[in-house]
């Protein structure tokens, strides 16, 4: 193992050394300071790592990084971007990105994407550009679906689920044998976006989904409604884990690990949290969310992570070479394997770690998405109408009864924030 | 040893004093003033009346803001959030009171001369001492549905499990709870101080009076700590209305935003993650400012009254 990270890395400084030589010609000085998200242990070892070996090409390079915890990120970056700004830092495409590319605090790098490397990320081009032009590059992305305890199922006589009446069934198996179906942890409030956004495109399908969280189509339809309906068959079989509203995303593994609950809707992050757990690859596994509606294309979520350049920074050349290296076939596939972040690399000419999941999840989102692929309920919609949308969605976990209401509520709040 | 006077012919008159000498009394004390009333309005007064200003905007606080008028304030009006934080907040007014009595009686309680009490007294005001944050948390896995102290406290006695902060009955009064925790020992502090100053000659003439226990508490104490009750009162009030970090650790303003307060309420939709209306954030913000004057008010009052009686 160590042999072959040594192996690679070398390869890898020698590589993007001889591009670099020929597209600056000039070794980069000076300061480059990066704020980062990624907080978790995983994410900021492979966040260091890069940083240590983009160090190694530039000698001359003082790199400063900052680690901030992830959900305080979210609110810090309004500032930083205004103030103090860093020279890279991390975020999310799509609707999420908007409101700084509006306010022309993220610099326009088409020029980073010009040529080799709009062939090589065009998987992810169109979540980065807005305006006809890019604002940041991907490094990461991953797949959704359901992560199931594999002993249980095979303990219970239960197949992985294609249709819905299946996915039911297998449900009440589950319940009868004393345990939940699925753990979630709503308390901040996206996990429930996840469940809408699967029902939805399943029920409705990619085009609908799109375009209500672009704001097109009405809550109070009976598009919506028929998606609601379908939830609240699983809320009143008693589907989900009790008091999920206390719990954030990483209080409700115990359950799934302690095998109170036989599975999670999760994007493939939750994995390696899973597995230091206890649960190896023959207790853990994977399947798509199952059809709904028959006839309906499948249609997944596959979020993209970034990294921007701020206007306001003050060493763009050194920046742009950092993305440029993120970005890199050879960066990609170190920094997406199964003992690093363990998702899925941007660069089409890098290698899918040989790991369970990842090779599942790039099979899925290559050819078995036809519908299309969504960023998630909160980098689709703009940011306002997630937020009242989500809360709606814990609501309706908690009290279906209040429909109605929340479907009203959350039209009302569409109408001032679309228009 | 020559004394010779100066002769009347070369007395000099005192130069005219500098314009700073003649007024030295009367400007000096504001010469003192002037970085603290800098500072205060810098960071206070002027703030305030942005406040008001940003209210009337439409602004995502990085691009191009919008003159609406008043249309933030009619939105707040039918904004059924908004009336969910503000009955939150006069829930935990008036619960939060309850930090006075608890915090009297635990001084009562402690103000005695028994072997080690400096320790006892230590202790009990150790949660003041900690962090907001983490009483927060403590109080959040002392709660936790599942694993939690509390669930296991209850089914000793056959009841629950609650989930106290996942329950949009009772998550307000689980946080208040969690509050007075060390807002009580604060309140305590002040009390033990107070007691300090309590006059034996007259505890002595009450008791030769006849007085005891409850009455010789209302009439003869409780007035002479009226000082120490006026301070526990304006810190409470204030503690009360600025009650964010605790909504912030515990719940995050959930389930469903059922545990907002205007503070948090205000934070969320200008500042939060998915917060880009400063405008009406500032109309909450003025909102909480207008009920926060009603006591600032009558605090101003009281304590002006106190010093013309002098």
């Amino acid at each position: 193992m160590h042999k072959f990270l040594k192996a690679s890395t070398a390869a890898l400084a020698l590589a993007v050394a001889a591009t670099g030589a020929n597209a600056d010609g000039h070794a980069l000085s000076g300061d480059l300071v990066i704020f980062s998200d990624m907080s978790n242990p995983a994410p900021r070892a492979v966040m260091e790592g890069m940083v240590e070996r983009f160090g190694e090409m530039h000698p001359d390079l003082n790199i400063e990084l900052t680690v901030i915890d992830r959900e305080a990120y979210k609110t810090q970056i309004r500032n930083f971007l205004t103030a103090n700004t860093p020279d890279v830092a991390n975020w999310y495409a799509a609707n999420r990105m908007k409101p700084y590319v509006d306010a022309g605090l993220f610099e326009d790098i088409s020029d980073v994407w010009e040529g080799q490397l709009s062939e090589e990320l065009a998987s992810t081009k169109g979540a980065m550009t807005l305006d006809g032009k890019q604002w940041g590059v991907p490094y990461t992305y991953y797949q959704w679906g359901v992560y199931y305890r594999k002993d249980i199922y095979e303990e219970l006589g239960l197949k992985e689920p294609t249709t819905w009446d299946e996915e039911k069934a297998n449900c009440q198996a589950i319940l009868d044998s004393g345990r939940k179906c699925y753990t979630i942890g709503t308390k901040f409030l996206w996990t429930a976006g996840g469940w809408f956004d699967y029902l939805n495109m399943r029920t409705n399908g990619y085009d609908f989904h799109a375009s209500l969280l672009g704001g097109n189509e009405k809550w109070d339809s009976p598009e919506v409604r028929a998606t609601f309906a379908n939830w609240k068959e699983l809320l009143d079989m008693g589907a989900f884990v009790d008091n999920h509203t206390s719990y954030s995303w990483q209080e409700s593994l115990p359950f799934i690990v302690s095998g109170e609950a036989a599975a999670i809707l999760k994007g493939n992050f939750a994995v390696p949290p899973l597995r230091e757990a206890g649960l190896d690859d023959s207790k853990l596994d994977f399947y798509q969310f199952p059809a709904i509606t028959d006839g309906i294309a499948m249609a997944e979520d596959a979020p993209t992570d970034t990294f921007h350049i701020p206007s306001g920074a003050s060493n763009k050349d050194a920046a742009k070479a950092f993305l440029k290296f993120v970005v890199s076939a050879e960066n990609q596939t170190l920094i997406n394997a199964g003992d690093a972040l363990g998702q899925l690399p941007v660069n089409s000419k890098s290698s899918v770690d040989d790991d369970k999941f990842l090779l599942e999840g790039f099979e899925m989102l290559s050819s078995n998405s036809p519908g299309g692929v969504a960023q998630f309920f909160d980098r689709d919609a703009p940011a306002e109408m997630a937020k009242v949308g989500m809360e709606g969605l814990q609501e309706f976990m908690v009290k279906p009864d209040n429909l109605d209401a929340i479907l009203a509520r959350l039209d009302k709040a569409a109408e001032r924030i679309y228009k | 040893m020559a004394n010779v006077a100066v002769p009347q012919s070369e007395y000099q008159a005192p130069k005219e004093r500098g314009w700073y000498k003649r007024n030295e009394i009367a400007v000096t004390p504001w010469l003192f003033l002037i970085p603290g009333i800098l500072f205060f309005m810098v960071y206070v007064i002027i703030p305030i009346f942005q406040s008001f200003y940003y209210s009337t905007l439409s602004w995502d606080g990085l691009g191009e803001a919008q003159n609406v008028g008043l249309a933030n304030y009619a939105e707040l009006w039918d904004d059924g959030a908004f009336y969910t934080s503000l009955k939150n907040n006069f829930i935990w007014l008036a619960l939060y009171l309850l930090a006075i009595p608890a915090g009297l009686f635990i001084a009562l309680l402690l103000n005695q001369t028994v072997w080690g009490i400096r320790l006892y007294k230590s202790l009990f005001f150790f949660p003041f001492v900690i962090s907001q944050v983490v009483v927060g948390l403590v109080f959040g896995w002392f709660y936790d549905p599942t694993f939690g102290l509390f669930n296991i406290a209850l089914g000793w006695f056959g009841l629950g499990p609650i989930n106290v902060l996942g329950d949009e009955a009772y998550v307000t009064y689980g946080i208040i709870a969690a509050g007075l925790w060390p807002q009580t020992a604060y309140c305590m502090i002040l009390y033990l101080t107070g007691l300090n100053a309590v006059d034996p000659e007259q505890i002595e003439a009450a008791r030769l009076d006849g007085a005891k226990r409850l009455k010789m508490l209302w009439y003869v104490v409780v007035p002479q700590l009226k000082p120490a009750t006026f301070i526990a009162f304006v810190v409470t009030i204030i503690g009360a209305l600025r009650s964010f970090d605790l909504i912030s650790i515990m719940t995050n303003g959930g389930p469903f935003g059922s545990s907002r307060v205007l503070s948090f309420y205000m934070f969320e939709v200008a500042l939060s993650e998915y917060g880009f209306r400063m405008g009406y954030g500032a109309a909450v913000a003025v909102v909480l400012f207008l009920i926060m004057l009603v006591f600032i008010t009558y605090f101003l009052y009281s304590m002006y009254n106190e010093e013309k009686g002098r």
